[in-house]
């Protein structure tokens, strides 16, 4: 498997990333900074998180306009894996890859910490390594991941099985006082339509190592390694 | 008529027998950009004119010190060709006009004396103190400076690992911010500021130049008063986006072979890190100021060469390298210009608009600052509490909940869970445990960082909360693990010019020094924040110490969770019932009386090497070291982090109440939970240090002596809940 990461100004989990990916890989994943349109051909890319160009317009909006973000958007359109992980989740709703607009959090401060999940399905290329309904440990470091889509866009996801990943306790309960930021229906992260483009907000290559609190962030790795080799 | 008159003088912050010194050095009068220059150089902030006397007499060197202080940031050697570099410095005055701004640029102020120096920021600290909660500004002022802290943090993506943050009425019109940054180099690729090379180029980096904090320096170094809300302007704004691309850029020219000096430009910018290039390397330096790179129109060159823009760098190239570092530049989308050559003529001479506008020699102005030695007087004793005049607690564990749900001793989880502490990948350790830890990437080896200080303590007795404040970042560090390896400190006092406040920076200065030596722990960098006084009331004497350790084996991490159930606990240290400015004594009893603890330096030593070597052999299952709140707070602390309860046992032999064994503060001690404790109790017994069987580990309550049994749901919800409903209510 081939990886790319793009690298935006202000991309500050590219490293993370890489870390995760080589350690799933066996392999170093190419980084690509965000000038170079013009990037080797590849089985995965990756967005990462951090603040690109400072969020100072809109989170993600400015990177959505950069040169190689034309490039990624014309590879998901013919099927290329895109994962996009926090920042990397607010660049493809900017970019329209995936449906809805990540707003301030609902508390309007920066929330650091670990949460729950709830892996919606296991069918798909992301997580095929966790079980459908699996309640996995993941942290977000986020300030807008507050998810919004309108009511129609919102029963579209929902009718097509488009949610990845929703907000829950440590026993699976889907509810208010489990959901960090606001966001509709506890959504953590969604696919595109395809299935082939993932962005989601809290950060799976932060759980990957034992060393650091925990490894439920791997199997996405492994995921997409097995699925893609 | 002359330009110069008194009260222009008096404006720059200079007294009159400074501005004789002035006169003499120039041998004529200055003009009003010199003044301006000579104004922020001789600034207490830039200069240390009070405190470098003392300053001098602590302890600086070690075999593990490859640079101590008068660099940016002070470097030690870590091991495998790795150094590791640090500091902590305040931003108190402008956190408190303008909390966000001051708290953000804070944050980006140390991060850049650290990258400067050729490292890769991996870890932040913050030391923070608030008035009282029901002080009408302190609600906003903890908002916003934590959101400054984080929204700075955050995004330049360094992770905010531990820290402190205390509420006391003496902060009411003087809060502290300090900030401290430590970074990862290569121990043979260390940049300093020292330039040489007659025609090389001085080049501009980073953002524009605007008309923000002109004169920040300055403001640092005086009072405050009513008006102090007139100050905003001179608070500079931050962009840590552009930082981010500024700690990128200035680490990729590092990799080629362009630098001859480089040097941020903080506080009173172009002017003091021009300076100091110049004067290090006894050099002279022209600049043209039509080059530097400017936000606003028709900027002076008074403005230009005393702004406090963020995010700017100034570096000397070796000759012909230009092409090199703008192309760099230019693909982080930074501003690069050469604004001038080194010359050989000693002084500092700039241009603008084709004429010479302003003429200094360096060394003179940079090193013969004026020195004071202020007039001092030692701080009186203060009586002693004894243990049996403290009446019992008629139920400990009732006093113990009040404890950890009162201001000072409640979790800090709201505020750091607004800032990132994962991002790197590499935080072993996250707030909240004795110390944060960050593995140096790629490697099994992890360096700790803490920061404390016990202000209290200072106040009753300056020197012991000197030694204090050093030895419990020496215990903090040992309880992950660490072997402690050097301090930076940040002096935040009142002010200088009265001999009480004087005397307290001296008290604590003493206190440090005979600390630092006996364990062997050198000071490496800091800085002096004086004149936190509004009004003529100044703040507790706050010698805040940052400490930094090395564990060579990351997998052996120490942390404060119980190990399992059924183990014993083990107090390391002597236990005397020390209540004398405790917060028990504090908290419960509304006092705030009696002399702060001793701290016994050899014990100290002693018990932090034994529980090294005890972690080091993987023989305790968790550490905790022992301070505010003594015992009973420490195994709560452990309770909550574990979700597992003890019971706690005084022993039969102890003469001390119980209420002062469970709530005294005396320094040197540890608790520790084994399965083993027979051998335990061998070793300590062997390596002649103090320990007994305190309790076991085990069940859904905390039992203490004298009390009841609370649930540790209970001591969490209670632990936890202050400081959020406090933020919103």
């Amino acid at each position: 498997m081939k990886a790319a990461v793009i690298v935006f100004p202000g991309s500050n989990c590219d490293r993370d990333i890489q870390v995760a990916l080589r350690q799933s890989m066996g392999s170093e994943p190419q980084m690509v900074w965000h000038k170079d349109a013009d990037f080797d051909s590849v089985d995965l890319i990756c967005l990462p998180g951090g603040f690109s160009y400072g969020d100072y317009l809109r989170c993600g909006a400015m990177s959505a306009k950069s040169p190689v973000m034309k490039e990624v958007i014309a590879r998901a359109n013919k099927g290329v894996p895109v994962l996009g992980i926090c920042n990397g989740f607010q660049i493809l709703a900017e970019s329209g890859l995936v449906p809805g607009a990540l707003m301030r959090n609902a508390g309007l401060k920066f929330v650091c910490r670990d949460l729950h999940l709830k892996v919606e399905r296991n069918d798909s290329i992301f997580t095929s390594g966790y079980a459908a309904g699996q309640t996995i440990r993941i942290p977000v470091a986020h300030h807008d991941g507050n998810y919004f889509v309108d009511s129609e866009g919102l029963k579209a996801l929902e009718d097509n099985n488009q949610v990845a990943f929703r907000y829950c306790g440590a026993d699976g309960t889907v509810d208010l006082a489990n959901n960090p930021n606001g966001s509709l229906n506890n959504i953590a992260g969604v696919y595109n339509a395809k299935g082939n483009v993932l962005g989601m907000m809290p950060h799976p290559e932060r759980l990957c190592d034992a060393a650091l609190g925990g490894t439920d962030g791997r199997a996405m790795f492994e995921s997409l390694v097995a699925a893609l080799s | 008529m002359s330009e110069i008159t008194p009260e222009i003088v008096a404006e720059h912050g200079l007294n009159k027998e400074e501005y004789a010194l002035v006169l003499e050095i120039m041998g004529r009068e200055p003009n009003l950009l010199e003044l301006g220059i000579f104004s922020v150089m001789w600034s207490e902030h830039c200069s240390y004119k009070s405190s470098k006397k003392w300053l001098k007499t602590l302890p600086t060197e070690g075999p593990q010190v490859i640079m101590g202080p008068g660099e940016n940031a002070g470097v030690i050697d870590i091991g495998e060709g790795y150094a590791a570099i640090f500091k902590m410095e305040s931003h108190n005055h402008p956190s408190f006009i303008e909390p966000y701004q001051g708290a953000a640029t804070g944050v980006g102020g140390i991060l850049r004396d650290v990258f400067t120096m050729g490292a890769r920021p991996i870890a932040n600290v913050n030391a923070l103190r608030f008035g009282e909660p029901d002080h009408p500004k302190t609600k906003h002022l903890v908002s916003g400076v934590v959101a400054g802290v984080g929204g700075y943090g955050n995004c330049v993506g360094v992770p905010t690992i531990a820290g402190e943050v205390e509420f006391d009425p003496s902060y009411n019109g003087n809060i502290l911010v300090n900030a401290m940054t430590v970074g990862l180099a290569r121990a043979d690729r260390i940049f300093t500021a020292q330039a040489s090379g007659v025609g090389n180029p001085v080049v501009y980096v980073g953002s524009k130049t605007g008309r923000d904090g002109i004169h920040g320096a300055t403001m640092a170094s005086a009072e405050f008063d009513d008006d102090s809300d007139e100050k905003r302007p001179t608070v500079q704004v931050g962009d840590p986006f552009t930082e981010k691309l500024l700690i990128e850029a200035c680490l990729e020219l590092m990799q080629t072979d362009t630098i001859v000096a480089i040097q941020d430009m903080g506080a009173a910018g172009l002017t003091s890190s021009s300076f100091e290039m110049a004067s290090s390397g006894d050099m002279g330096v022209e600049l043209n100021l039509d080059q530097v790179p400017q936000r606003e129109d028709d900027m002076t060159p008074y403005e230009m060469m005393l702004s406090e823009s963020q995010e700017r760098m100034l570096i000397i190239l070796k000759p012909g390298k230009e092409h090199i570092a703008k192309a760099i530049m230019e693909k982080w989308d930074l501003d690069f210009a050469v604004i001038g050559t080194l010359t050989d003529s000693k002084r500092m001479v700039l241009k603008f608009h084709g004429e010479v506008v302003g003429d200094l020699p360096i060394k003179p102005l940079a090193h013969h600052s004026p020195e004071y030695d202020r007039p001092w007087v030692p701080t009186p004793d203060s009586k002693d509490v004894k243990p049996e005049d403290v009446k019992e607690a008629a139920d400990t564990t009732a006093a113990l909940k009040t404890l950890i749900g009162s201001p000072n001793m409640s979790s800090r989880r709201w505020v750091w869970e607004q800032y990132d502490h994962m991002v790197m990948g590499d935080t072993i350790q996250r707030p909240g445990g004795d110390a944060g830890v960050v593995r140096i990437h790629g490697t099994n080896r992890a360096l700790a960082v803490t920061s404390d200080c016990t202000p209290r303590y200072c106040l009753a007795n300056p020197v012991r909360g000197g030694a204090q404040a050093v030895a419990e970042t020496y215990r903090n560090l040992t309880s992950v693990g660490a072997k402690p390896l050097a301090i930076t400190d940040n002096m935040n006092f009142g002010n200088p010019e009265r001999p009480e406040i004087m005397g307290q920076f001296v008290g604590c200065i003493e206190g440090m020094r005979d600390a630092c030596l006996a364990l062997d722990y050198p000071v490496v960098s800091g800085n002096v924040s004086l004149y936190n006084e509004t009004n003529g009331k100044g703040i507790m004497p706050t010698p805040v110490i940052g400490g930094v350790g090395l564990l060579e084996n990351a997998d052996r991490l120490a942390t404060v969770a119980f190990g399992a159930e059924n183990e014993t606990l083990v107090l390391v240290g002597e236990s005397k019932g020390h209540l004398g400015r405790s917060v028990y004594m504090d908290v419960l009893e509304g006092k705030r009386e009696g002399n702060a603890p001793v701290v016994d330096l050899a014990a100290e030593r002693r018990n932090g090497e034994f529980i090294r070597s005890r972690i080091e052999a993987g023989l305790l299952t968790s550490c905790h070291d022992l301070s505010d709140g003594g015992l009973a707070a420490a195994v709560a602390d452990m309770a909550i982090a574990s979700g597992m309860g003890a019971t706690v046992t005084k022993p039969a032999t102890c003469s001390v109440p119980t209420t002062a064994w469970l709530f005294g503060e005396d320094q040197g001690r540890y608790l520790v939970s084994v399965a083993d404790a027979e051998s335990f109790l061998s070793a300590a017994k062997q390596a002649g240090v103090s320990a007994e069987v305190i309790g076991r580990t085990g069940g859904q309550g905390l039992t203490l002596p004298g009390g009841s049994t609370i649930s540790v749901a209970e001591l969490r919800e209670t632990n936890e809940s202050w400081l959020p409903n406090y933020m919103a209510s």
